[in-house]
């Protein structure tokens, strides 16, 4: 298993995860949709989760794996709070709508 | 073998990643973000040799995240239809934007020593098994471990919070039925 470290380059692996990460990044500036924006948020967090477990088997340390794991819970913890608040959102202007939320300022 | 098995997945992956921001009803989107957690685990499995990491992104990816977010947009009843559209030229200037950071990304990773990182002479033992990621989290990382059950705590009472309703809306009636009263009354005082 681990003759992959000689075959892929390291190289390979990063720009695997920056373009995970740009798509994320296009994601929160073109969709309006909240939830929309919400998971290319979890995708972006995703990308640099692949890229911890990726120094962690080229470093041979466990430790990034166990970063993966807080990442993990904090991810769970926030989508549980931020689906919560859309929802919130919805019932009061019944719309997901970004744009709509400017106009709480009046 | 390997290294094509590497290629592919990446292919899938970013495919089904620039799906999920294109895809027009939300309810692909997140099905297109579910696929795109089965390549990224898939990574994780077949490729960087980390089976457990590959499980749990499964289990709580795949499996509790994206069904609470399939259950917001269904209970939202989000589609097609009613997605709100941006101009083009936000469109873009998002991409070009981030098109840049991409391109500052890469010339960055490019100037880097990367050689120091590949130090493959140490043991050959595996890191990925769940013998070894439990020492390691129950002995070096045992603190984080407590703080993220606190941490779970929170959002579980902020998710309660702010998903109820007001007890003052509770008392009066719902929400939504105001703007029907307030035609109701409308469509009287003419009569």
């Amino acid at each position: 298993m681990s003759q992959i470290f000689q075959t892929v380059p390291l190289n390979h692996f990063i720009y695997l995860c920056s373009i995970l990460f740009v798509i994320g990044v296009i994601g929160v500036l073109t969709r309006r949709n909240a939830i929309i924006i919400f998971m290319s948020v979890e995708l972006m967090l995703n990308s640099v989760n692949l890229l911890l477990v990726t120094f962690s088997a080229y470093r041979h340390d466990p430790s990034g794996q166990i970063f993966v794991f807080f990442v993990m819970a904090v991810a769970a913890a926030e989508v549980a709070v931020g689906l919560a608040i859309i929802t919130m959102i919805y019932r009061n202007i019944h719309s997901v709508d970004i744009n709509e939320l400017s106009r709480m300022k009046d | 073998m390997l290294t094509s098995a590497f290629y592919f997945l990446a292919f899938v992956t970013i495919f089904f990643a620039v799906m999920v921001i294109t895809a027009k009803n939300p309810i692909h989107s997140v099905l297109y973000l579910v696929l795109t957690f089965f390549g990224i685990s898939a990574n994780y499995i077949f490729i960087l040799d980390a089976p457990f990491v590959g499980i749990v992104n499964i289990i709580v990816y795949a499996g509790a995240i994206m069904v609470l977010f399939l259950y917001v947009v269904m209970m939202l009843n989000l589609n097609a239809d009613i997605e709100p559209k941006k101009s083009n030229l936000f469109k873009v200037g998002g991409a070009i934007a981030a098109g840049m950071l991409l391109l500052i990304i890469v010339a960055s990773v490019k100037q880097a020593n990367l050689q120091i990182v590949n130090n493959k002479m140490m043991t050959q033992t595996p890191i990925g098994s769940i013998k070894v990621l439990g020492t390691v989290l129950y002995t070096d990382y045992i603190l984080p471990f407590e703080v993220a059950s606190i941490l779970f705590l929170i959002a579980m009472v902020g998710a309660v919070i702010l998903g109820r309703r007001d007890r003052a809306e509770l008392s009066v009636g719902s929400q939504p039925l105001n703007p029907k009263t307030t035609s109701n009354s409308k469509l009287q005082t003419p009569n």
